[in-house]
């Protein structure tokens, strides 16, 4: 096995392998330098006049640190440069996505960033509980008045003071399919939820698999259900009774969640609606959430319920939009007099409270970083009333501002995401994993309500 | 170094054993037998890796809907994957990550051997009071879990200011490997017969050129198994890394770099078959390459040396 005679080839070899592994890092290193020269002159040249009441801030950095890493960071870190054009601040961006325990740790130990993105309401409630976290300036709060409204504001806040301004968003509520599928076939974008009953059979007459689904998500696996569950949870009963049951007014096994859970298992454990393209009612458990909606361009499954961050899995050369290869739509209400809207978002945190950070602060909840935002990225959105929805470029981003932005839309923030960790991130997963692959609704609901700490 | 040959004559020669472990393993080991099964294991284990590398090479849509066996019947190569790993315009880019797993995995095998030798001498060859008690405790130190140090330590850090820095990672790699670097380095150096040290000491060695004349040479696989040991550890090591160097590029290694290369969302997934690969690629240069002195610091106890 070890062949000492040949050792001096191997060595050699060996030896040019390294030098190629270092060469290639080298050359990675050096090049990185002069791109990012590159990139500073051309950002666009930028008005500071609406940054003056910043003051100067020359030579101060603020920290942000976030679970938003690449392909995404780029447009974020992009987005800073006009603030920090005009102020002098420098921004240190530090992406992670082991951020959820990691800023845990990071605020336990007192060495927290300056500002956190916090994609759950759960998980900012546990950092304020450190201590460490400083509740927004006034002017942050006035912003929030002004473009996000009251709900969102609640969400942030915490024992009655608020901490921290809405940033980015995501539309869960919509359904993926094929325009051309549809038009082929004279199918119509369902706008109650009996339509959708409706079409899905007709599918099924069609000699169609209609749904394909996947939950398949690492330790995360389960999650995509808990969101089907939120959704029909919001069109049986309405946003006050989705209200209770996040905050665990009303019991989990109780009637309203046995009811939403089946709702969701009329079209996810109907053995004729899935699992389009990718096997049966099991194969949605082994499926990961990136691939689930994939069969669509096929032509093997015609509809799929995901956000709208769905959009970054298609191919490049899938046309996203509502002409092209693969749109969405919104999942339609009990009527189509309301519209509920499951979504999710980030929070900025702060956990200092020096002028730049407050600054920086107060520049990401305005419409003015909404808008920088908007014009340099796709497959982002923002519940920022202040967005200007032409300023948005990819189809279905501007869909998903339309659809928050909607007067009658009735937001609810991603119900596993407020519940504590050991539901929202545990029990309610595992539970939604077991339920799909065979458990009954009854037990599920049970098992869940056992698990909520007492 | 040189001087390596010097003691070793003026010691009486150490008769080995007629019929070393070694070769009995070796004739039992070397039937056809043996060989079938060795060689079969190796495929076994082999395979996942070679499909890895087929996939690194695959375009994105081929990855996501089919397994990497189908390359065969329908072979479409690219390199855009390797591209956006290592392009820096692309914030994906693994290439400053590659060098801080460099700059972090050097100093963090250097700085515990150095200490473990020293220390391991001390414990095998200096009599102090206490010696036998502190190396038992120790030993008994590596039975510490690292996870319950982390917050600990890492407020200590902050309290030091050097959070952030490369520093929590060296200092931190180099505490979690020194308990069974010392106690290794130890078992090793007691295994020389105590004639060469007394020899040396009747030439006039002090425990100074006793330690770099005599045991430094002897210890040359030993050391360069634990090397390996730590290197592969240190350069592997995500857990540490993401506690004490966090997410951004400035200081964190390429592990790090890699598990945050699928994308915020996991929609990049395609792109970490060609990122592990970069990151493997040292590691198993370093193996390859050393690989001799490990097998013989994994049978060392004989004085070939």
């Amino acid at each position: 096995m070890f062949i000492q005679p040949t050792r001096q080839r191997w060595s050699a070899a060996l030896a040019g392998t390294l030098g190629v592994g270092l060469t290639l890092g080298m050359a990675a290193c050096s090049s990185g330098d002069s791109d990012d020269e590159a990139s500073v002159p051309s950002a666009a040249p930028v008005d500071c006049a609406q940054y003056t009441s910043f003051g100067d801030l020359k030579g101060k950095t603020v920290s942000v640190y976030t679970s938003i890493v690449t392909p995404e960071d780029k447009p974020q870190i992009d987005s800073y440069k006009p603030f920090e054009n005009c102020t002098g601040v420098t921004v240190k961006y530090e992406g992670d996505k082991a951020f959820e325990t990691q800023v845990l740790v990071r605020a336990k130990a007192g060495n927290p960033p300056d500002i956190a993105f916090v994609p759950q309401p759960g998980l900012l409630k546990q950092l304020v509980e450190t201590g460490r976290a400083v509740p927004a300036p006034q002017q942050v709060s006035d912003n929030v008045d002004k473009f996000f409204g009251q709900d969102w504001k609640d969400y942030a806040t915490v024992d009655g003071k608020f901490y921290a301004a809405p940033l980015g968003a995501n539309v869960k509520s919509l359904v993926w399919y094929s325009p051309q599928e549809f038009a082929d076939s004279g199918y119509q974008v369902p706008t109650t939820l009996d339509q959708l009953k409706a079409l899905s059979d007709k599918m099924v007459a069609d000699g169609k698999t209609p749904w394909c689904a996947g939950i398949a998500s690492g330790e995360a696996t389960g999650w995509p259900i808990t969101d089907w569950m939120e959704d029909m949870m919001l069109r049986l009963y309405g946003p006050d009774t989705y209200d209770k049951w996040v905050n665990h007014e009303i019991p989990f096994n109780g009637p309203e969640s046995t009811a939403a859970l089946d709702a969701v298992g009329a079209y996810l454990k109907n053995p004729k609606y899935v699992n389009g393209g990718l096997g049966d009612v099991k194969s949605i458990a082994t499926t990961t959430f990136q691939d689930a909606g994939l069969p669509i361009v096929d032509g093997a499954c015609s509809l799929h319920r995901q956000a709208n961050f769905y959009a970054a899995n298609w191919d490049e050369d899938t046309k996203v939009a509502e002409d092209g290869d693969v749109f969405a739509f919104y999942l339609p209400g009990k009527d189509a007099t309301t519209k509920p809207v499951l979504g999710g978002g980030e929070f900025t945190l702060a956990f200092s409270d020096r002028p730049e950070v407050q600054a920086f602060q107060t520049y990401l909840s305005s419409d003015t970083w909404a808008n920088n935002k908007a014009a340099i990225s796709s497959g982002w959105v923002s519940a920022n009333k202040g967005l200007d929805v032409n300023n948005l470029k990819s189809p279905i981003d501007k869909l998903s501002a339309q659809i928050l932005q909607d007067p009658k839309a009735v937001f609810r923030f991603d119900g596993s995401d407020q519940m504590p960790a050991a539901i929202g991130s545990n029990a309610f997963w595992k539970q939604a994993t077991n339920w799909i692959t065979g458990q009954d609704t009854k037990t599920t609901v049970d098992n869940i309500e056992k698990a909520w700490p007492k | 170094m040189s001087a390596t040959s010097a003691p070793i004559t003026t010691t009486p020669p150490v008769t080995p054993p007629e019929v070393s472990a070694a070769g009995k393993a070796r004739k039992r080991l070397s039937s056809p037998w043996a060989s079938l099964i060795a060689v079969v294991l190796a495929v076994l284990w082999t395979v996942p890796t070679f499909g890895l590398l087929v996939s690194s090479f695959r375009p994105r849509s081929d990855v996501r809907r089919s397994g990497w066996w189908t390359f065969f019947n329908d072979p479409t190569f690219t390199l855009d994957n390797y591209r956006d790993v290592l392009d820096t315009s692309n914030s994906a880019s693994l290439g400053n990550y590659f060098v801080n797993s460099f700059v972090i995995t050097i100093p963090a095998v250097i700085i515990p051997i150095t200490l473990a030798c020293l220390a391991a001498y001390a414990f095998a060859w200096i009599k102090f009071p206490g010696r036998d008690v502190l190396f038992v405790a120790v030993f008994a130190l590596q039975i510490v879990p690292i996870q319950v140090t982390l917050i600990p330590l890492l407020r200590l850090y902050v309290d030091a200011g050097i959070a952030g820095t490369f520093w929590p990672i060296w200092l931190s790699h180099s505490i979690f490997a020194l308990p069974l670097a010392v106690f290794l380095l130890h078992n090793f150096m007691k295994e020389i017969p105590s004639g060469l040290l007394e020899a040396a000491r009747v030439d006039g060695a002090g425990h100074v050129s006793i330690f770099f004349k005599v045991l430094l040479p002897l210890l040359r696989p030993a050391l360069a198994a634990f090397g390996i040991f730590q290197f592969l550890w240190v350069w592997n090591d995500l857990l540490v890394a993401l506690t004490f160097a966090g997410g951004g590029d400035t200081v964190a290694p390429i592990i790090v770099g890699l598990a945050n290369l699928s994308g915020t969302r996991g929609t990049a997934w395609h792109l970490l078959s060609a990122g592990a690969f970069i990151s493997i690629l040292v590691p198993m240069t370093v193996f390859l390459l050393l690989q001799r002195y490990f097998v013989r610091g994994l049978l060392a106890g004989s004085v070939k040396g």
